[in-house]
């Protein structure tokens, strides 16, 4: 658990960020959007304590990070960045071994670590290990960059647009395998975005800034139909408020008991997509199907729509 | 073409080594630029023992101007030195732009004539390209990666050897390249205040008249500048290469 408090960065007479409050549960996700200069990297970074906040604390876990020298917390927290930063003169493994020697860990801990992540990241060890960084594709070069982050197993990850430099397809791709990732090893992480998608897509909570200021912290939901200021509705679109509401339920949670002789859709997926696929094919309701192929309930238009709508 | 180049180098320098080894079989070659059966080859020391001490006046120079302007640029780039930039610079640029000869007529009353005067002089005219390169490569790190490695918890000197020299590695080769090159000519002024060097051949034959030595002063110095020159970039393609710094 990450708590803020009253966390404010000045410089000269201006507030970048201002009096922050925040409790970030343990294993979760969070995601703070804003527009560019709305100071949500500065907030991120206050955390790590590459910027030093003017006023406020940082605890995490119930512990004050104040005392604490910078380059020791920063060892204990994950930092992923927009370019990822490797090391272009060392290979992949030695990039990803960083924290773990910078820990002193002893390299036969470190070899089985690196190994294991690259496994995970989808990098086979014997092509990648030895490979530089400028060897890589754009999106290896991200898998490489979060591995790094994860290297020496860390409470918290914090991710300042780790996905903005990737095409849709691949960003796409790397949104569903931090969600795995977040999943596996249980990683308490924060993330900065500019893209409201993409906080939907991925956050637990939701917390919105501007001007240096959180104006909202909330489940998605509740930021699409409670918005707590007109720059939160802003920020999360009228238009089509209303499909983002669907997308953030899946068919599973919505199913309702019964049969169906409409098209057979997964319980994973999202609300909108299975008012889409009824749209497409002409039919009035759907089977809901587990993983494991067993018939969960059906879905009907009427059902899904009253979804879509507040309160 | 790299072929027909490595040929050229290494005929410069079977060249070179032949004419300090036995130079008197290059008498005849000499002969014609004498007057009065004046000696054709440099006959009041030993030419490989003078390019010897002359390259390694250079080198010890050039030692002490990469200690010192390497450390300079550090401490210049580090957010509690930058304040020491411009009178870093203007230092630096003064070492440039007093000339040598200058230096040593202001050295050579405090500490002596020899070596120590030429040693001050090369050392001061050595110092800016290897400072200027410094600062160059080490303000170039790409930001991102110097943000990694502060948010990965390098401390600052962990940072630094670990990450920033080594990617402004190549730059900083090449400064002392240029460096080493400048200095095995201007080195040929320290024989004017009685350091062994090259340069007493030169001035043998300025003094008497004898256009052969002042050539082959000249010539073997040059033909050490040039292959220094090819040696050091290929020692520096070299060590890129195997840090992947390309």
């Amino acid at each position: 658990m990450i708590s803020l408090e009253n966390l404010t960065k000045q410089y000269g007479a201006t507030a970048v960020v201002d009096g922050v409050s925040m409790v970030i549960e343990r294993n979760s996700i969070t995601v703070i959007v804003g527009t560019s200069g709305s100071g949500k990297s500065t907030l991120l970074r206050m955390i790590n304590r590459l910027v030093e906040p003017t006023r406020g604390r940082v605890l995490i876990d119930g512990a004050d990070t104040t005392g604490e020298p910078a380059h020791l917390l920063r060892r204990r927290i994950g930092y992923v960045i927009q370019g990822y930063g490797l090391f272009p003169h060392r290979t992949v493994a030695e990039n990803i071994a960083t924290v773990p020697r910078l820990l002193g860990w002893d390299e036969a801990r470190i070899r089985i670590r690196v190994a294991g992540l690259l496994s995970v990241f989808q990098l086979d060890p014997g092509a990648y290990a030895h490979a530089f960084p400028h060897q890589l594709s754009g999106g290896q070069q991200q898998r490489v960059g979060v591995a790094r982050a994860l290297a020496a197993e860390p409470a918290v990850l914090l991710m300042d647009e780790p996905f903005g430099a990737l095409d849709p397809i691949i960003r796409a791709k790397a949104q569903d395998d931090l969600l795995d990732i977040q999943r596996r090893f249980g990683t308490t992480i924060l993330l900065v975005t500019h893209d409201m998608d993409e906080a939907f897509r991925l956050g637990d909570r939701v917390a919105v800034m501007s001007h240096g200021r959180l104006l909202q912290y909330d489940r998605p939901a509740v930021l699409l139909t409670r918005p707590a200021d007109p720059f939160v509705s802003r920020m999360t679109g009228i238009s089509d408020r209303a499909m983002r509401l669907l997308s953030l339920t899946t068919a599973g949670e919505a199913a309702l008991p019964g049969a169906s002789d409409g098209p057979a859709v997964a319980a994973s997926a999202s609300l909108r997509e299975v008012l889409s696929e009824l749209m497409w094919c002409g039919a009035e309701s759907a089977a809901v199907m587990d993983a494991d192929g067993t018939r969960r309930g059906r879905l009907t238009i009427a059902a899904i729509l009253a979804r879509g709508r507040p309160g | 073409m790299p072929g027909m180049a490595a040929i050229l180098r290494l005929a410069a320098l079977a060249l070179l080594l032949a004419f300090l080894l036995t130079p008197q079989s290059f008498a005849p070659l000499f002969a014609p630029l004498t007057q009065y059966g004046a000696p054709p080859i440099y006959d009041q020391g030993n030419l490989l023992t003078l390019a010897l001490a002359h390259l390694g006046t250079v080198c010890c120079a050039a030692a002490a101007s990469t200690l010192v302007a390497v450390g300079l640029g550090i401490l210049v780039t580090r957010p509690s030195g930058a304040q020491f930039l411009p009178l870093s610079r203007t230092l630096v640029n003064i070492g440039q732009t007093f000339p040598p000869v200058a230096v040593l007529a202001v050295t050579v009353p405090l500490v002596g004539f020899g070596e120590k005067p030429t040693l001050i002089a090369l050392f001061a005219y050595g110092l800016l390209p290897i400072f200027e390169n410094t600062i160059v490569g080490l303000q170039t790190c790409p930001a991102a990666v110097l943000e990694a490695a502060s948010g990965m918890g390098m401390s600052a000197r962990q940072r630094l050897l670990s990450v920033e020299l080594p990617l402004a590695l190549p730059l900083i080769l090449e400064g002392i390249r240029l460096s080493l090159v400048i200095n095995v000519g201007t080195a040929t002024i320290g024989s004017t205040v009685a350091a062994k060097g090259l340069g007493e051949v030169i001035i043998a034959g300025l003094l008497s008249n004898n256009n052969a030595f002042i050539l082959q002063g000249g010539l073997v110095t040059g033909l050490m500048a040039i292959l220094l020159y090819d040696a050091l970039a290929g020692l520096e393609r070299r060590i890129c290469r195997t840090a992947h710094l390309d």
